[in-house]
């Protein structure tokens, strides 16, 4: 008797974490680009405003944060590609795997660092101005607070297959195209110095980025 | 050595380096030059100058301000200047032709210097009226004059030849603060506004270091784009894309 309560109430309990996880899984996929970056972005702002210790300037949580719930939603390799220009298509496969981890790093501690300064700021989705067949759209956001909106919009690709849904591949902020501007940044590292030199760079900024923080975290 | 003469001594080796960039500013060409920036050596130069003033004293000036004083006081000097700031932006985007960010500014600048005591608080935020900002320079860019080179000034930091050129009419006719006629009151004001400005910008540039390989092309790069709307491509539905295969 007893065994057998034990029992359905594991199936129950078994039934819903199955429940749960794949639900957020089937809802990606069917979920349109506005709505997508709006639930993503209400989640990470109200995050951030009810967590004291990234009230407080804790970065590495944040980055924590960004990687669960930005994370799966972004095409870091097309970023990268773009990034990278011309040199991309001649790097060996172990060079682009590495300026796409490299890349990938610096971005999110940005990303992280600038959200950290979030106070009391809410975010507004303007109306998706694309056909229900497009495959590429624009996502135009505000970042409302004290003073002026901040500009902030989301190239978006729908991605065949189960689950995949739409990803983030480019990022505007204040009326400036990211890849765009690393793309000049990473063109002038590739002149000087190669693919190699590149990587080199990216690996030396994201270790004075995280001693930076260390330093920081240790002087609060 | 003293702190003193430590400090002249740095003070001398920057001016002879800033002066040496100077001087070397002809000779920027070659395979890897940037066709907007023909002053890349100066820019970089007058950079570095400017990084170590604002280490050495604009920084912790603007720390301490920060630090010693309760936010909702800061936000009403951020205001009140911002606000001196929407009664330019309202001539600038008449001279521009927008006739709705006119308006707005108008409505703000309006309201917030009867209601909002004087520009402390700023109501019409509140209200939804957005901030339009705009000054001379980018005037002359909607009358169709392009940027120019890309030019570091000391101690204001990143401009443009265009920019340089309309900064006097921004100082001296757009500037409310430049017609105080009190001197001591008038140059508490400019101090004030420089270390309130600096010191709400104290955690973009902690993310603008992290962001950058090169922290001085990227702030280039970036700066161009921002006083160079017309190509931005922000009121572009094709803007931000990418091709595909790769």
């Amino acid at each position: 008797m007893m065994n057998r309560r034990t029992l359905t109430q594991s199936a129950a309990a078994l039934a819903a974490a199955a429940w749960l996880g794949w639900a957020p899984a089937a809802l990606a996929a069917d979920e349109a680009p506005d709505a997508l970056i709006k639930r993503l972005s209400s989640d990470v702002l109200e995050t951030v405003k009810g967590d004291k210790s990234i009230k407080a300037g804790d970065v590495d949580k944040i980055m924590v944060l960004v990687n669960k719930t930005i994370l799966p939603h972004v095409n870091f390799r097309r970023m990268t590609a773009a990034a990278v220009g011309p040199a991309w298509r001649s790097a060996t496969p172990e060079q682009q795997q590495r300026l796409q981890d490299e890349f990938k790093t610096l971005l999110i501690r940005t990303y992280s660092g600038a959200l950290s300064q979030v106070s009391d700021q809410s975010i507004v989705v303007r109306p998706l101005r694309a056909a229900p067949e497009d495959k590429d759209v624009l996502v135009r956001t505000e970042i409302r607070g004290r003073g002026e909106p901040v500009q902030l919009d989301y190239r978006l690709e729908k991605t065949p297959g189960q689950g995949s849904g739409w990803k983030i591949y480019n990022l505007n902020v204040l009326g400036v195209w990211l890849v765009e501007t690393y793309r000049t940044q990473f063109a002038q590292e590739i002149n000087a110095k190669g693919v190699n030199g590149l990587i080199d760079a990216l690996a030396a900024r994201n270790k004075a980025n995280a001693g930076a923080a260390t330093g920081v975290a240790g002087a609060r | 050595m003293t702190t003193h003469a430590r400090f002249t001594a740095w003070a001398a080796r920057v001016a002879a380096l800033a002066l040496g960039a100077a001087l070397l500013g002809g000779c920027a060409s070659g395979p890897h030059a940037n066709p907007a920036d023909p002053f890349e050596p100066y820019n970089r130069g007058m950079t570095t100058f400017n990084d170590n003033v604002d280490k050495a004293v604009l920084k912790p000036v603007a720390t301490l301000y920060r630090d010693a004083t309760p936010q909702p006081l800061r936000t009403g000097v951020g205001n009140f200047f911002a606000n001196l700031g929407d009664a330019w932006s309202f001539v600038n985007n008449l001279l521009q032709l927008r006739p709705l960010e006119a308006y707005d500014s108008m409505v703000r600048f309006s309201v917030n210097s009867v209601l909002g005591l004087g520009g402390v608080l700023d109501i019409a935020s509140e209200m939804g009226v957005e901030r339009h900002r705009q000054d001379f320079g980018l005037t002359l860019g909607r009358w169709g004059v392009p940027t120019g080179p890309y030019l570091v000034l000391p101690l204001l930091g990143p401009s443009t030849v265009r920019d340089t050129a309309a900064l006097p009419v921004d100082y001296m006719v757009g500037d409310l603060v430049d017609h105080v006629h009190d001197v001591p009151v008038r140059n508490s004001l400019y101090g004030l506004r420089f270390i309130d400005k600096r010191a709400q910008l104290l955690g973009a540039t902690t993310v603008l270091d992290e962001a950058a390989l090169d922290p001085y092309s990227f702030t280039r790069d970036v700066y161009l784009k921002l006083r160079n709307p017309a190509d931005a491509g922000a009121d572009d539905d094709q803007g931000g894309k990418l091709p595909e295969d790769y």
